[in-house]
């Protein structure tokens, strides 16, 4: 086994996933330990066009894999592809975005390789001769430090926004298209189409902002005046447990334990409280912001700014505030 | 139809969890262990595809932990699984997801199966991946995070919605297929009394790794944790205040654009 780094770049919608680029910053930072060069591989159609993003960051080479068995996602026809390159290329390391598709490809492609993964990590480092992974662990009440005990490739997935994007080297990138390998009518379970969520928002898990509502919403028409903050700020809508049980909100808005992880640069907690569940989802937000009645609700000990008051009063004043100054 | 439901005991979600004096795991005493939440979709799933399809179907929990997780498989037993295999042996106190999907694939070869049910992730390591190494090992098609689970007429074949960045993918899957369940899949049903009476004269087939043919852990050996390391300590919190809600809203926006550099 080589000390050489894949990458797989996500194609979605014919666009190249941006945590793509931090995948290749925490390529370098194994790169640096094991002396290894950094490729890429990306799947699907579209890939070709989208390898350009990669260029000039210090990438090797880049593996393209666009034909008919690969136009629609697959766990089956995805992981092979995968493995396939990782045992052909002897690679070490193989770093994929902690998403719905790396989620799923990668450990179907990591039993492929009888190798080992850590899911969902948060930074890399790489000390005495080997990688460690920093990763939460009780949906986000703790973090573990985990090294591979070696003689086998580790699989390492890596949550979007954790890692700065790689710097332009200006070197690298040079592009190599190659067959599948695989046969379509084999594969056994195949994406057929996607609904796209209502609103047109971004998803929570990669937007930059989140306006997030809570009980004290009261109603779902009353998500609008967050919905109005997070359409300025090009923001996505979140919403907490109890205001899905409750039915204000859908449950894909929904962030904490039974929800989703998120990481924004900007929080904004609207009639929260701050139940442990809900923390566990949102607490690695870079800028926390509460806004809530009760000036001893949890959310505060969390928040890096906050404001003791009715949610309907504060938050229509920030719209108007905000585009004031935009 | 022979339904099998993967079933994990772990701590409550609301549990708050610490490290343990050696820093080699976390403390469990005073902890109230749960079905891991994503279970629950899982068991309410099995149910709900044994009373479509009917006849001679059957919903088998197949649960690896300790004897105390006994308690979580009478549970499903009392929502109405037929019957269960609990997996217990010291030498698994740490399985890591190689370790399980070898030992699982193991006992669900030999109970047989047409669909495999589990929860999208356990909420203690969090790691997800046991489903997707079980079929692979099994040499069965995966669906990971399903929020939508159709069968069809003929019970050959399913269509599966999973849950994406920014939406829902529909996936056509042939069976046989373990499929990951997320919350909003169904509403997992209480157990009834009289459920919970029956669950009690339900058969659990209590086997050890050397009544699965393992004479070690199988699949182990491929990582160390090094550290447990508890969360760094939040800040403290600004907190604007002035006597008008317009005021204090401007300081907050100014700090955002000023000091946090955020919008």
């Amino acid at each position: 086994m080589t000390g050489d780094i894949l990458i797989f770049g996500e194609i979605r919608d014919g666009e190249l996933k941006k945590v793509a680029k931090e995948l290749v910053y925490g390529a370098k930072t194994i790169a640096a330990g094991t002396g290894g060069s950094v490729d890429a591989l990306l799947v699907g159609t579209g890939a070709e066009a989208e390898a350009a993003k990669l260029a000039g960051l210090g990438v090797r080479k880049i593996a393209i894999v666009d034909d008919e068995a690969t136009a629609r996602y697959s766990s089956e026809g995805y992981a092979t592809v995968l493995a396939d390159m990782v045992k052909e290329g002897d690679y070490g390391y193989v770093l994929i975005g902690a998403t719905a598709m790396g989620r799923d490809l990668g450990a179907r492609a990591v039993a492929k390789v009888d190798g080992v993964m850590f899911s969902d990590c948060i930074e890399l480092g790489f000390e005495d001769g080997t990688c460690i992974a920093r990763r939460p662990v009780y949906s986000g009440k703790l973090y573990v430090e985990i090294a591979p005990l070696g003689g086998r490739p580790v699989f390492i997935t890596i949550r979007p926004n954790n890692m700065p994007p790689a710097e332009e080297t200006g070197d690298g990138g040079e592009v190599a298209a190659r067959g599948s390998g695989i046969d379509l009518a084999a594969i056994r379970a195949i994406a057929t189409e996607i609904v796209p969520l209502a609103g047109g928002r971004p998803d929570v898990t990669e937007a930059d902002v989140i306006i997030s509502g809570g009980r004290a919403m009261k109603d779902v028409s009353n998500f609008k005046i967050l919905e109005d903050l997070a359409d300025l700020l090009g923001g996505a809508v979140g919403a907490s447990r109890a205001a899905v049980d409750a039915g204000f909100a859908e449950q894909p808005l929904q962030v904490g334990q039974t929800g989703k992880v998120v990481n924004p640069k900007l929080y904004i907690a609207c009639g929260i409280s701050g139940a442990i569940q809900h923390l566990a989802g949102m607490r690695t937000s870079k800028v926390i912001v509460a806004i809530n009645k009760d000036p001893n609700a949890p959310i505060f000990e969390k928040a890096h700014y906050g404001i003791v008051g009715d949610l309907f009063e504060v938050v229509p004043v920030l719209t108007e505030e905000i585009k004031k100054i935009l | 139809m022979k339904i099998i439901v993967l079933l994990k005991r772990v701590p409550d979600s609301e549990a708050k969890i610490l490290i343990n004096q050696e820093g080699t795991g976390i403390r469990e005493d005073g902890i109230k262990f749960i079905i891991n939440t994503y279970d629950e979709y899982a068991i309410e799933e099995g149910l709900l595809m044994k009373e479509k399809v009917g006849g001679d179907s059957k919903v088998t929990v197949v649960c690896m932990g300790p004897d105390e997780a006994t308690e979580v498989i009478r549970t499903a037993l009392a929502m109405g699984a037929d019957d269960a295999v609990h997996i217990s042996d010291d030498a698994l106190s740490y399985p890591g997801p190689f370790t399980s999907a070898t030992v699982l694939a193991k006992a669900i070869g030999d109970e047989g199966f047409d669909i495999i049910f589990c929860g999208k992730q356990a909420i203690d390591d969090d790691m997800a991946q046991v489903h997707c190494i079980l079929a692979e090992m099994l040499d069965i098609p995966q669906v990971s995070v399903a929020i939508a689970f159709e069968l069809s007429e003929d019970a050959a074949k399913a269509t599966v919605g999973r849950r994406i960045e920014g939406g829902d993918e529909r996936v056509e899957t042939s069976l046989p297929v373990i499929v990951s369940c997320d919350k909003g899949l169904n509403d997992p049903r209480y157990a009834s009394l009289p459920g919970i009476m029956k669950a009690k004269k339900k058969e659990i087939k209590n086997k050890n790794l050397a009544d699965l043919g393992f004479s070690e852990v199988p699949g182990g050996g491929r990582s160390r944790i090094l550290k447990w390391l508890p969360l760094p300590k939040g800040g403290e919190c600004r907190m604007v205040e002035a006597e008008e809600t317009s005021d204090a809203v401007r300081e907050l926006v100014r700090l955002l654009r000023e000091e946090a550099k955020v919008i």
